[in-house]
């Protein structure tokens, strides 16, 4: 018997046939109390987005659990230091919620600088230190004269929004970090947001970037540097991958420095070469716009070569999808298509309205779409379409395999590169290794 | 990745880098996944929860469940009692526990909610069951969380007036499955009739069946944990996941109980077999088990008598590897633990004396960036610990055995022992097959041979 659905949950699950004609999902809201939630929170979001900016001492200011649930997590590769990868924080204790952090604070960010020398701090506040009354922003201040560092507080209590609060809360630390670095000079090239280099897929699109001819001057924050976001303010272009966190800066950007934007996306065949395409249609010339047809034609071709095979062996099986944002679903979606698989459900965590009517148009009638869905909700959908693999984040696969269902990580936990032509034929791999492999035949009665 | 870590060891008074312990809540959790039917239940903001499942499933490789609360601004002002109370309600509507098992968090505790008086003046259905324990995350550490969530289930449910019987009860501490499994296969062939609390067996390594059940069949059920009220005795392994518990249990109900170290190595699994055979027989295949771990040891004597070596990790699973390391004849040099408390130091420092080993560090509220800072001042064969060592390992080249909570980048340890006769078989194949790999590894080839 499955799991009943709660009432406030309703709004939040459709299907293809009504999302974007006949109703929208509900999205962009608090968690139900009591439901169990498959979220994270403002934190988190803040965290995840910039850590990945390796020089940065990023340190939690707070008890000490926050800074332990996210020490060398996410898989962001550096080529340059791997300051970013240790646990930091001020590890508050009784005394301190009772007579305030604000001094363990100053003198825990003294005791980094003595020992790291970093250009940049980021002091992430969470859940207790605004309620305890920490002067966090004076803190910074101070210390930030006395050391000559940048020292950016994230002000991120858990309880203060969702995880899309704290991907805007690290938006405008990235703006912050930008103040005073406006650029005069001719502009070049592009910058790159929303990839953070897991299994070292910023490299694979700098990389193309490279190939076409177009310059990159920043990248967020996947392998970023201080120094090199600093040089932002001097691209032509924003290219917009992860468009969940990324979109608020682009937008700021935009108005700040008058940089445009485009999404892209680099996830799947279609989506990969789309994007090249309109990245050189933007910024390039006769000659890079080109190289451009000619390099995503070759690459598609061998790609397609490469996977082929496969596409046999998984044509026709049945794909769920449960990822964090709504951009990266609609890119799956697309990508199980070329590989001969109809999507059966797809859910977010963060998922946008308008995403979601995208969505809503690009399934099936009877795929199921859901906001934040728990794991009853998922286990009675994956049963009730009859899916064949789940693509998720860790705490998706446990569930996925209690189910007979394979499983494909397109999160944290990933360790080959899913974006672009590479990641075409990873993903291929990792989904077919995952429904093909023998297990399943003692599995299943 | 750990270049930067400086040999000169400085004085740090406010910055804690690559800590050796986590918060109180996650433990709480996972005690809470040790009773049947029930669901653990965060009181603070939702991302907490969030960690903390995913951390254990990194750790247990299965699905944890827990529901959130999900603070808002306005319950920070105002108090979380209107989520708590919405909560409950959704939780039983919706997902259908016998029980839920609330912890606070620095949040609920810092804003001051009192879960006593939530909970009593809220509507419950009549066969349904809330329990809390408080958690605060700027306390100890998630090893305190699992005690504290432990003595909550007591508090609430052992019942004083439970009918005494012969019945024991065992708390085995925050160990694996593949430790309780292993505890209940020597109280099954003492033939001891016992209640385990909590029990993650069944939960935590739950078969694969082609179902998601979101109870499934195990933890311990809620009858026994009122039935502990009526226990002969208690066994409590463990010193600081188990010893409030017992205490609890003992003033609430007056049920006596030995606090026992965890049963890790020879001596320590000893004490948990006498102390509960009581002076009763011990049967022949546990004495067998024994006699098989005691040659085991001889045999591998050459390759780890004296072999210098570092633990990290949580206090009774620390203290007990550095009882076994030293009756193998190893030589502990640092023994650490990022929970606070300094009777972890002088117990195991009483451990170390009775080897006649002086010369060991020991220390609690440490922190991984300062036992690094102590292996590159005096290196050792052989580090063991959670997978957090991994780093040290490569930056200072030690071979390096996985033992511990949390393990995040191997397969199979939670179905694994580490306590009892056939646990410390398992330890001491970890320990030498480290040290061994590492010589074949590093010799000349006209010295690597099949024969070792």
């Amino acid at each position: 018997m499955y799991a009943q659905i709660l009432e406030e949950r309703r709004q939040s699950i459709g299907t293809g046939g009504d999302v974007g004609r006949t109703r929208s999902i509900r999205c962009e809201t608090a968690s139900v109390s009591g439901a169990v939630s498959q979220r994270a929170c403002v934190y988190c979001g803040a965290r995840v987005v910039l850590n990945p900016i390796t020089d940065a001492f990023h340190l939690v200011h707070g008890p000490i659990g926050c800074a332990s649930y996210t020490w060398d997590i996410r898989g962001s590769l550096s080529s340059g230091s791997e300051l970013y990868r240790n646990s930091f924080s001020t590890d508050l204790q009784e005394r301190d919620v009772i007579f305030g952090g604000a001094e363990k604070l100053a003198r825990a960010i003294d005791e980094a600088v003595e020992r790291y020398r970093p250009p940049l701090i980021f002091v992430y506040c969470t859940c207790i230190v605004g309620v305890i009354g920490d002067d966090v922003d004076a803190v910074c201040r101070s210390a930030e004269a006395r050391h000559g560092v940048r020292v950016i507080p994230v002000k991120a209590p858990g309880f203060s929004g969702s995880k899309s609060t704290g991907y805007r809360l690290a938006c405008e630390a990235l703006m912050k970090l930008l103040e005073g670095h406006e650029w005069d000079g001719e502009r070049e090239g592009v910058n790159i947001l929303g990839d953070y280099n897991l299994a070292g897929e910023m490299w694979i699109i700098v990389g193309y970037m490279r190939r076409l001819g177009i310059p990159v001057a920043a990248t967020f924050t996947g392998d970023a540097s201080f120094e090199r976001l600093l040089r932002a303010p001097r691209a032509r272009l924003n290219v917009v991958q992860c468009a969940g966190s990324m979109m608020y800066l682009a937008n700021l950007m935009e108005e700040t420095f008058g940089i445009p934007w485009v999404k892209a996306s680099f996830f799947g065949l279609e989506d990969t070469s789309t994007a090249l395409r309109q990245v050189a249609d933007l910024v390039g010339d006769d000659e890079i716009r080109r190289r451009a047809r000619e390099f995503t034609e070759e690459r598609s071709r061998e790609t397609a070569k490469l996977v082929g095979p496969y596409h046999g062996r998984l044509a026709g099986k049945r794909a769920a999808i449960f990822v964090g944002g709504g951009f990266k679903a609609i890119s799956l979606v697309r990508q199980f298509r070329e590989m001969g698989m109809e999507t059966v459900l797809v859910g977010t965590q963060t998922g946008k309205a308008d995403e979601y009517e995208v969505l809503g148009r690009l399934v099936g009638p009877d795929t199921v779409i859901l906001d934040d869905a728990n794991p009853a909700e998922l286990e009675r959908f994956l049963v009730e379409r009859g899916a064949d693999i789940l693509v998720g984040g860790v705490k998706e696969r446990p569930l996925a395999y209690k189910l007979g269902i394979a499983f494909c990580d397109h999160n944290h936990e990933r360790k080959h590169a899913l974006a672009g032509y590479e990641g075409v034929e990873n993903f291929t791999r990792e989904v077919a290794s995952s429904i093909l492999s023998p297990v399943w035949r003692h599995a299943r009665g | 990745m750990l270049d930067l870590t400086p040999k000169t060891l400085a004085d740090r008074k406010a910055l804690r880098i690559n800590p050796c312990k986590t918060c109180q809540p996650v433990g709480a959790l996972y005690a809470a996944l040790g009773v049947h039917r029930c669901m653990p239940h965060s009181h603070g903001s939702q991302g907490c929860v969030s960690y903390h499942r995913t951390f254990l499933t990194r750790h247990f490789k299965e699905p944890a469940i827990a529901a959130s609360s999900s603070f808002t601004e306005g319950a920070s002002v105002f108090g979380g009692g209107a989520n708590l109370r919405a909560a409950v309600k959704n939780i039983f509507d919706v997902y259908d526990p016998d029980i839920i098992a609330v912890h606070t968090t620095c949040l609920s505790e810092t804003i001051g909610d009192d879960l006593n008086a939530y909970i009593l003046e809220m509507d419950i259905p009549d066969d349904k069951l809330v329990v809390h324990a408080n958690t605060p995350s700027y306390v100890g550490s998630h090893v305190t969380g699992y005690a504290n969530m432990v003595a909550g289930f007591i508090r609430y449910l052992a019942d004083p007036r439970a009918p005494k019987g012969d019945r024991i009860a065992v708390f085995p501490g925050f160990v694996n499955p593949g430790d309780i499994r292993e505890l209940k296969h020597l109280l099954a062939r003492m033939g001891k009739d016992f209640i385990m609390f909590p029990d993650q067996c069944g939960v935590m390594d739950a078969p694969m069946k082609g179902v998601y059940e979101m109870y499934p069949d195990g933890g311990t059920p809620i009858d026994d944990v009122r039935a502990l009220g009526g226990c002969r005795h208690v066994y409590a392994l463990g010193h600081a996941a188990s010893e409030e518990p017992a205490d609890v249990l003992d003033k609430k109900c007056r049920v006596p109980n030995t606090v026992l170290p965890l049963p890790v190595g020879v001596a320590a699994t000893d004490a948990f077999v006498m102390a509960v055979a009581a002076g009763g027989a011990v049967p022949e295949d546990i004495e067998d088990e024994r006699g098989r771990l005691l040659d085991l040891m001889l045999d591998v004597n050459p390759h780890l008598h004296e072999r210098k070596l570092a633990i990290f990790g949580d206090p009774d699973t620390v203290a007990g590897l550095t009882a076994f390391a030293l009756e193998l004849g190893m030589h502990p040099k640092f023994v650490i633990t990022g929970t606070p408390g300094e009777a972890f130091v002088h117990r195991t420092e009483d451990i170390l004396a009775g080897y006649g080993v002086g010369d060991c560090t020991v220390k609690a509220a440490s922190d991984l960036f300062e036992l690094h800072q102590m292996v590159k001042n005096h290196p050792v064969d052989l580090l063991v610990g959670s997978s957090y060592g991994k780093q040290i390992a490569k930056a200072e080249d030690i071979p390096f055995v996985r033992l511990g909570f949390p393990i995040l980048d191997r397969y199979a340890h939670s179905y694994m022992p580490m306590v009892g006769y056939r646990g410390a078989m398992r330890i001491v194949e970890l320990l030498a097959g480290a040290i061994m790999d590492r010589y074949d590894r590093d010799c000349a080839d006209e010295d690597l041979e099949a024969v070792m």
